[in-house]
């Protein structure tokens, strides 16, 4: 396990220089001088140059990328050039926002993806397994904005039960320690701002777990349909076994890894900021940040942006490979 | 002791859906199985082994699968209209059963240990500490090297006539009264076959368990076998003592199998082999379901389905019209094809 885990680790490597070599270079595919555009029609030679100096677009781009990589090992990620602040500060806040949202999200697209899989499979051809299978389609096929609206319309403007936008109260807002607001108003032990966070949470979360637990159903329920007709289910079966357990332990097991990888690709998808349901929601996660530097051609904070996105990306990757090995003890043994 | 019957069935007829019609796939089969006897049914795929045992076990899946008639009566008792939960105390407990694929037959996700144990716990108040030691136990019981490290190995790990032996612990954790072993030779090699059947004997006689062994190779049955069902398209053709049935076969479908059976002493350039297949689930309608198959069919074979008839030698019974015919040699019509 830890020559596995060593080896997947160092392998790496080089996706992560492809990625800052991809992420570098987007600077470079500007058209031009960078600085000119980036500062617009308007702007004094001056300011080009300084803008060009502070970019260090006059030296060679070897030169560049060497500084850049040294930067970001040092953990710097730059400047913005809209509130002139270090990178790596500002973007925190961001990310734990869509932390929060994506975690809860991809929490309630498994439990109930997962078990509607399962259900379906053990069960299949009854209604309840249509029913699943027609809301598992109704819901990859819905836009989530759409979605978002609506949850907003009936369970914020008509029924009141839930508020519309935002994270937390306004008038009471939450001291932040991590910027994960569930956990810093339980380290402050405000349960009741804990509550008015968790129920700003509940709608962005809900429609962006819709389309995953539609795709997660989907996915359990034809891997579940599979193992029920294997070899060693019968097995379990002759032994006197339960259903539930025949299904949850000898089934389950096997039919969870391609499960994981559509989990992991779509926890990678949502922490890459649904810019939408942010939108909607008046979220503020990485999608809006992203977006609002986009808007202003904040290069360097949209670089940095791809960057940590691509990022995660690779790290929910590695955990997804490495719990492959803690299910099927026979990858470790194939190379 | 050998006398008392365990396992009977009676005219079971299992029948499993297609499109909107249900095809038998087991037509009316009835058999006993006695208290520490070994026996073998046999026949080609597709003549209802694996049904009947399947039956047996409660496992016939429903739907497609549907039990038309017929009692299945265990120790005295009628299994066929017991709750899943009575039956979940039968199966692995007082009759369990062992597969024909040791490779896929067990989950390669849990460890031979979790396995073993899991049967053992199901069925008894056992402590963990005990379900080890008894897992060891069942372990050397089979025949296998260095028990305590093969519980923490996985099923990739080990062999397939390895795995064929845990199958057997396992089937045997608790002591059952019947095994019904679906082909469990069938995969393995030659050497390994006749290690798992010697085992099965050993077993056999070791815990009186009664054992049904399915298979579609008489040299197997030949081998460990005390009685012999031969079975042709979801019915009993001819069953007896298995001395009897070899030496003496009465029903051309058992003469063609014992035919294609190799033979050391004779020189042959190709093997006997039955021509034809066995027809598909209610696909014969009229006359003798081999009829179509058969080296000796005649008149009478096409318009009537025989019946099992009793021969003179002790339980030996057959369904064909040849031996009703005592003179009536000159009635057959000869070879079909």
């Amino acid at each position: 396990m830890l020559t596995y885990t060593v080896r997947r680790i160092l392998s790496l490597i080089p996706v992560l220089i492809g990625m800052t070599l991809i992420v570098f270079a987007i600077i470079h595919a500007i058209p031009g001088n960078p600085a000119q555009v980036i500062l617009g029609q308007r702007a004094t030679k001056e300011t080009i140059a300084a803008l060009t100096k502070q970019l260090g677009l006059e030296q060679p781009w070897y030169i560049q990328y060497f500084d850049y990589i040294s930067a970001l090992l040092h953990g710097d990620l730059g400047i913005s050039l809209r509130t002139r602040g270090p990178i790596n500060q500002e973007v925190w806040p961001y990310l734990a926002a869509t932390m929060e949202l994506t975690v809860v999200a991809i929490i309630i697209a498994v439990i109930i993806g997962v078990n509607a899989g399962i259900i379906s499979a053990w069960f299949s051809k009854s209604w309840f397994d249509y029913a699943a299978m027609v809301f598992a389609l109704v819901g990859v096929s819905m836009p989530i904005f759409w979605l978002g609206l609506m949850g907003q319309w009936v369970f914020s403007i008509e029924l009141g039960w839930l508020p519309t936008t935002g994270r937390e109260n306004p008038r009471d807002p939450v001291t932040s320690i991590t910027n994960i607001y569930l956990l810093d108003t339980l380290l402050q032990g405000r349960f009741d701002q804990f509550k008015i966070v968790f129920q700003h949470l509940i709608l962005p979360s809900a429609a962006l777990a819709t389309i995953p637990m539609a795709i997660i159903a989907r996915m359990t329920r034809a891997t579940m349909l599979e193992v029920m007709r294997s070899d060693y289910v019968r097995t379990a079966r002759a032994k006197g076994l339960r259903m539930f357990w025949v299904v949850y332990k000898h089934s389950l097991k096997n039919a969870i890894i391609p499960v994981l990888t559509v989990i992991g690709l779509q926890t990678g998808l949502l922490l890459g900021g649904a810019i939408l349901t942010e939108t909607i929601f008046g979220w503020p996660g990485i999608g809006r940040y992203l977006y609002d530097a986009i808007n202003f051609r904040d290069y360097p904070v949209i670089q940095s942006g791809i960057l940590i996105i691509a990022a995660i990306f690779v790290l929910i990757n590695l955990i997804v490979d490495l719990l492959y090995v803690l299910i099927d003890p026979r990858i470790k043994f194939t190379k | 002791m050998k006398n008392e019957p365990i396992l009977q069935i009676q005219d079971l007829k299992v029948s499993f859906q297609s499109g909107k019609k249900f095809l038998p796939a087991v037509d009316g089969i009835s058999f006993e199985l006695r208290e520490g006897e070994i026996l073998g049914i046999v026949g080609e795929s597709g003549s209802g082994k694996s049904v009947t045992s399947l039956a047996a076990m409660g496992l016939i899946p429903i739907p497609p699968g549907k039990i038309e008639n017929g009692e299945i009566i265990f120790d005295g008792k009628d299994l066929k209209n017991i709750s899943e939960k009575e039956w979940r105390k039968i199966r692995g407990n007082q009759i369990s059963m062992i597969f024909q694929e040791p490779m896929t037959s067990l989950n390669p996700l849990f460890t031979i240990g979790n396995q073993l144990m899991e049967a053992i716990r199901l069925h008894t108040k056992f402590s963990k500490t005990e379900a080890i030691a008894r897992s060891i136990e069942l372990l050397k019981l089979v025949g296998i090297p260095r028990a305590e490290g093969i519980l923490k190995e996985y099923p990739h790990q080990l062999s397939g006539g390895m795995r064929q032996r845990v199958m057997i612990a396992m089937a045997m954790a608790c002591n059952p009264r019947v095994l019904i072993a679906d082909e469990p030779t069938t995969a393995l090699d030659v050497t390994i076959q006749a290690q798992i059947l010697a085992l099965m004997k050993e077993l056999n006689q070791k815990t009186n368990t009664s054992i049904i062994l399915i298979t579609h190779d008489l040299g197997v049955v030949a081998e460990i076998c005390e009685r012999v069902i031969v079975m042709y398209a979801g019915q009993v053709v001819e069953q007896g003592d298995v001395r009897t049935i070899l030496k003496n076969p009465q029903h051309p479908y058992t003469k063609g199998l014992l035919k294609s059976v190799p033979n050391l002493k004779e020189k042959k350039e190709r093997l006997y082999s039955i021509p034809g297949t066995v027809p598909t689930p209610g696909s014969i309608l009229q006359g003798c379901r081999f009829a179509a198959r058969c080296t000796e069919v005649f008149e009478r074979c096409r318009l009537d389905a025989p019946d099992l008839y009793n021969l003179e030698k002790d339980g030996h019974e057959v369904r064909c019209f040849l031996h009703t015919l005592k003179e009536g040699r000159d009635e057959h019509v000869g070879v079909t094809s």
